[in-house]
């Protein structure tokens, strides 16, 4: 490789870590503005997430007196973690220069070091709702992740391997035809997504009603620059679930390895587009579902647990053992 | 039979066992009964595909029967069967949702288990239904353990017909005369069925059989 083909293979990661960074709150504010016009409402403009991480960078931070370093650090970790996990989902192109490192198991690792320090954070500070925000964030967590490998192995059972990388390479130019397999197992991670996202029926990001609060919970001591890399995280966290979900079960329109400008480009483009339609699904499924009982949400992602087992075996079964 | 054939027969198989364990997770039962319904439609469409590729006209009737029978006839007369006796509002205590799930998957896989190395060398289409069917059975007669209330077994016993018919079907089809003879004693078991579960009512005020243990006598 020559040092320009390095310098482009650099460039072209760059700019799908930076793209991926500052794309994500405008999905958020996306959704946010469907939701909102779904109900009727003028509803913000899609880019006051923008505003509001601007604002909250500028604010002081307040620290409550028990803080330990940990509520210090805690941000930085889960905001480096989180965006990390993002960039390395591919967006507009595969085989780029660390694809090799984006391993379905390593990023569901990345989001897992995340998810244990925010739990941490907010046992850290000693009050009543950070300990019940991280232990209902917890008891979803442990049911959410089984299911989630047991789908990541599905998924890899018919590609051959855990790199999102090659599974995406190989579900858009190999025939593998139609997989019951595979329509179950994106259920599975639809759900998944919306349980690990805090999103509508497992929880409301849009309330502080203490009797429901998951998410937020565990965010109410945090304040300005800190705040920021926790909410600018989680809208990360949302595009990455929306990434993943695209690149492995609509891989149209990803650049292949080592092609030109022209198809990064269209590939770019695709992905807002996929983004867009994936926004608008999110705002359209949270507007017509109600928030389920906490104590459903066992059930609801058993569900997502057993269509990755089932998938599984299905697999089996059209393998031949 | 290859390629999008075999995996639309696949696929369709595969649903069914999908909208068995769906079955398993209702506790209401009008949705019970409409899963039931989605049930025989995928047996009918399953039916009507296998019908298609093997260009084997008879097992069409066989769809239809699963279409006019196990679709529409049977749910809507459960329904009205529900409305009467007065349980339509009821929501069964199922016991323990998760534990009956995980036990149906392991059903699936023991039927994978057993059918898979028995059957080798057939075609393989056959071979995925048999095991696809023989899991649809397993889950049916784990709902009619796993239920308390008289009119669930009925759907889990239906379901369990359902499985028998795609194992049929998976083995190049049964003869006619026996095929229509099964859907009618269905039919007739259905009717007996129905009849009984009245009678349990007229007795015990209620369809859930828990209320007949107390009438078996000395408990060992």
């Amino acid at each position: 490789m020559t040092a320009l083909d390095m310098i482009r293979a650099l460039a072209a990661q760059g700019a799908q870590m930076f793209l991926v960074l500052l794309a994500a709150p405008l999905l958020t504010g996306l959704v946010r503005w469907v939701k909102a016009r779904l109900q009727r409402r003028r509803g913000p403009s899609v880019i006051q997430p923008y505003r509001d991480l601007l604002r909250l960078l500028r604010k002081e931070a307040v620290l409550p007196e028990t803080a330990s370093w940990l509520f210090r650090v805690a941000p930085y970790v889960i905001f480096s973690a989180t965006w990390v996990a993002t960039a390395l989902v591919p967006t507009f192109a595969t085989g780029l220069l660390f694809s090799w490192s984006g391993d379905l198991i390593a990023i569901v690792a990345l989001l897992g070091t995340a998810r244990f320090l925010q739990a941490l954070a907010a046992l850290d500070v000693g009050t009543s709702f950070g300990g019940l925000g991280s232990s209902r964030e917890v008891m979803i967590a442990s049911l959410a992740e089984p299911a989630l490998l047991m789908l990541v192995f599905t998924v890899a059972l018919i590609a051959g391997t855990t790199q999102l990388s090659a599974i995406a390479e190989h579900l858009q130019f190999e025939q593998v035809g139609l997989r019951v397999s595979l329509a179950l197992a994106l259920i599975g991670f639809i759900i998944v997504a919306i349980a690990e996202n805090a999103r509508i029926p497992v929880d409301n990001p849009a309330t502080h009603l203490e009797l429901t609060m998951v998410h937020e919970a565990m965010l109410l001591e945090y304040s300005g620059r800190y705040l920021a890399l926790i909410e600018w995280a989680a809208a990360q966290k949302l595009l990455m679930y929306a990434s993943l979900i695209a690149c492995i079960f609509f891989p149209w329109g990803l650049a292949p390895a080592g092609s030109g400008l022209a198809h990064y480009a269209v590939g770019v483009a695709a992905w807002l587009a996929k983004m867009a339609v994936a926004g608008c699904a999110l705002a359209l499924f949270e507007t017509v579902t109600a928030k389920m009982r906490l104590f459903r949400v066992p059930g609801f992602l058993g569900i997502a647990l057993m269509l990755g087992l089932l998938g599984t075996l299905l697999l089996f079964v059209s393998r031949g053992l | 039979m290859h390629g999008l054939d075999f995996d639309i027969a696949h696929m369709l198989a595969g649903l069914l066992v999908l909208v068995s364990l769906a079955m398993l997770y209702q506790d209401r039962l009008y949705a019970l009964i409409n899963v039931l319904a989605l049930h025989a439609l995928l047996l009918a469409a399953s039916v009507a595909w296998q019908a298609w590729v093997h260009d084997a006209p008879h097992l069409y009737i066989t769809a239809a029967i699963a279409l006019g029978f196990k679709a529409i006839a049977i749910p809507m007369a459960l329904r009205r069967m529900i409305f009467r006796l007065g349980i339509h509002r009821e929501i069964e205590a199922v016991v323990g949702t998760g534990p009956t799930m995980l036990a149906a998957i392991a059903l699936i896989a023991l039927s994978m288990e057993v059918m898979l190395p028995v059957t080798a060398g057939i075609d393989p289409v056959s071979r995925e239904d048999i095991a696809l069917a023989l899991s649809v059975v397993l889950i049916g007669l784990l709902m009619m353990v796993t239920r308390r209330n008289a009119v669930s077994q009925v759907a889990g016993f239906m379901s369990l017909e359902n499985g028998i018919v795609l194992a049929a079907t998976g083995a190049q089809g049964m003869p006619l005369v026996v095929e229509i003879s099964v859907a009618f004693s269905v039919l007739i078991a259905f009717i007996v069925i129905g009849i009984f579960l009245f009678r349990i009512r007229e007795r015990f005020d209620t369809v859930d059989v828990e209320a007949l243990d107390a009438f078996r006598g000395d408990r060992v």
